[in-house]
């Protein structure tokens, strides 16, 4: 009977068949292992028209950069994004779950989301888990009802703020929005300011780095300015190549041919009649 | 001692021109022991999509064959192969289902996708994806590899030269660790054939 359950495709949430074993394999001397994380800046304004999000690119595991250059600004819906922060499996999988809640309350209503139903539907998820799932975000998005700025930490404690930080580099980001901030800000100031708080977060802070992220959402319109900023090129680039002086061994070779991939295309007027 | 470290493995895989390559070492070890020199780490879904798994040697077979199963139930009902992001995801949500007892492994996937474009993809053990255009690694001697990889990669190699730079990242980095090693097994593909092939390596 519980065998049938394992194959079959789950009907959602978390299974928890594997954490007898996996504690046995601890206390027999294993450590357990560590999960990718975003060590992370993660920054959000108000400016005048509407919210400016911005993230850096790197990806750790333990002190080895794992991705030099991944996404930390989820969609949740056309507009409202969310930057995430802490293990980057959570942080995916929370922003797509209420992205997907968000789009069929969508459909239901038939009215654009607000900010504050993503904030409501993730800080319940997250406070239900009571911490485990660990994903830090800063929340933005302009609705009807005008621009929001939010933070949710992992516990599922949220703020509402005209700019926020959170991560490995918030204070570094702070210490730049709190020196620099004022209400008004121009769309053009706004962006600089970002790119500076996320600049002073990947120059200062070891678990952030590579480039800058930024959106910026204002009222009907959505800019996504994927690396905006490059300020860490590669500079070793060798033109010449690396070249080996000793070919590789090989002991067995085995090729297997493939077919033709083969398209079908629907020819229209061939459908079967009655 | 880490769970990782319990059987040892390597696994990488690198983008080439319309093609991939995907390679794995071959030993099973129980810690500093070795028990087999020709374990099976990487696993064809279908013609154009392969997966690598590392870590735990139990949980790499258990969820070869969890995914196998899932991706002939996905054949029966959709009557196509399954497009690389597509296995991407899923395996991430079985991956994420297990968030708080999970599977020890760390997948790595290469396919080729809509018009031969290559994708590969590697995960953390709870389904964190994060793609790549140039290479992904995985494994214990994983830091090896990407010191190897970021020196040898070239975008946009021919597949004779993309074997040949998979196979000596590869040999090069488990030289340099006990727990992986034992020779290799490369699969490099292109849009008409795949080309399996082992490695002589060291074996110690």
């Amino acid at each position: 009977m519980s065998q049938s359950s394992v194959d079959l495709p789950p009907k959602g949430g978390f299974s928890f068949d594997l954490c007898k074993r996996n504690d046995m394999l601890t206390q027999k001397g294993l450590k357990a292992p560590g999960f990718l994380k975003t060590g992370t800046t993660i920054v959000g304004l108000i400016f005048q028209d509407g919210v400016i999000l911005g993230a850096d690119t790197r990806a750790t595991e333990g002190p080895i950069v794992a991705d030099k250059n991944c996404e930390k600004i989820h969609y949740m819906a056309p507009n409202i994004y969310c930057c995430g922060a802490g293990t980057a499996a959570d942080t995916e999988a929370v922003t797509d779950m209420v992205s997907s809640q968000l789009r069929l309350h969508r459909y239901q209503t038939g009215r654009d989301s607000r900010v504050i139903t993503a904030l409501t539907l993730l800080k319940k998820h997250l406070f239900s888990y009571q911490g485990h799932v660990s994903a830090a975000l800063v929340l933005g998005g302009v609705d009807i009802s005008g621009p929001h700025l939010h933070t949710i930490y992992p516990h599922g404690s949220t703020d509402t703020l005209p700019f926020a930080t959170m991560g490995s580099g918030s204070l570094a980001a702070m210490s730049v929005f709190e020196a620099k901030y004022k209400e008004g800000l121009t769309r053009d100031e706004g962006i600089k300011l970002v790119a500076e708080a996320i600049c002073s977060g990947i120059f200062n802070d070891l678990g952030s780095g590579s480039n800058v992220d930024i959106c910026v959402i204002t009222k009907g319109h959505k800019e996504y300015l994927r690396n905006y900023m490059e300020p860490n090129p590669r500079t070793y680039v060798s033109s010449k190549g690396y070249s080996f002086t000793k070919k590789t061994e090989v002991l067995l070779t085995k090729i297997t041919p493939l077919s033709e991939r083969v398209e079908v295309v629907e020819v229209a007027g061939e459908a079967m009649e009655e | 001692m880490s769970i990782f470290e319990y059987n040892g493995s390597a696994v990488v895989a690198m983008v080439g021109k319309n093609c991939f390559a995907i390679a794995s070492d071959r030993r099973l070890g129980v810690q500093l022991q070795t028990i087999a020199t020709d374990f099976q780490r990487i696993s064809k879904i279908h013609d154009h999509l392969f997966i690598g798994l590392s870590g735990l040697a139990t949980d790499v077979q258990t969820l070869n064959q969890r995914l196998v199963f899932r991706h002939n139930l996905y054949k029966l009902r959709e009557e196509r192969d399954m497009k690389p992001d597509t296995f991407a995801s899923l395996v991430s949500a079985i991956l994420y289902e297990k968030r708080f007892g999970p599977y020890l492994c760390q997948p790595v996937i290469a396919g080729l996708g809509e018009d031969n474009k290559p994708f590969i993809c590697t995960m953390d053990s709870i389904g964190a994806k994060e793609l790549a255009k140039d290479f992904v690694v995985s494994g214990t001697a994983s830091e090896s590899l990407y010191g190897a990889c970021e020196a040898m990669y070239k975008p946009d190699m021919e597949a004779e030269e993309l074997f040949e730079t998979i196979s000596q990242a590869l040999l090069s980095s488990v030289d340099r660790d006990c727990l992986s090693g034992w020779g290799g097994h490369v699969y490099v593909v292109t849009p008409n054939e795949v080309k399996e092939r082992i490695l002589k390596g060291r074996m110690d």
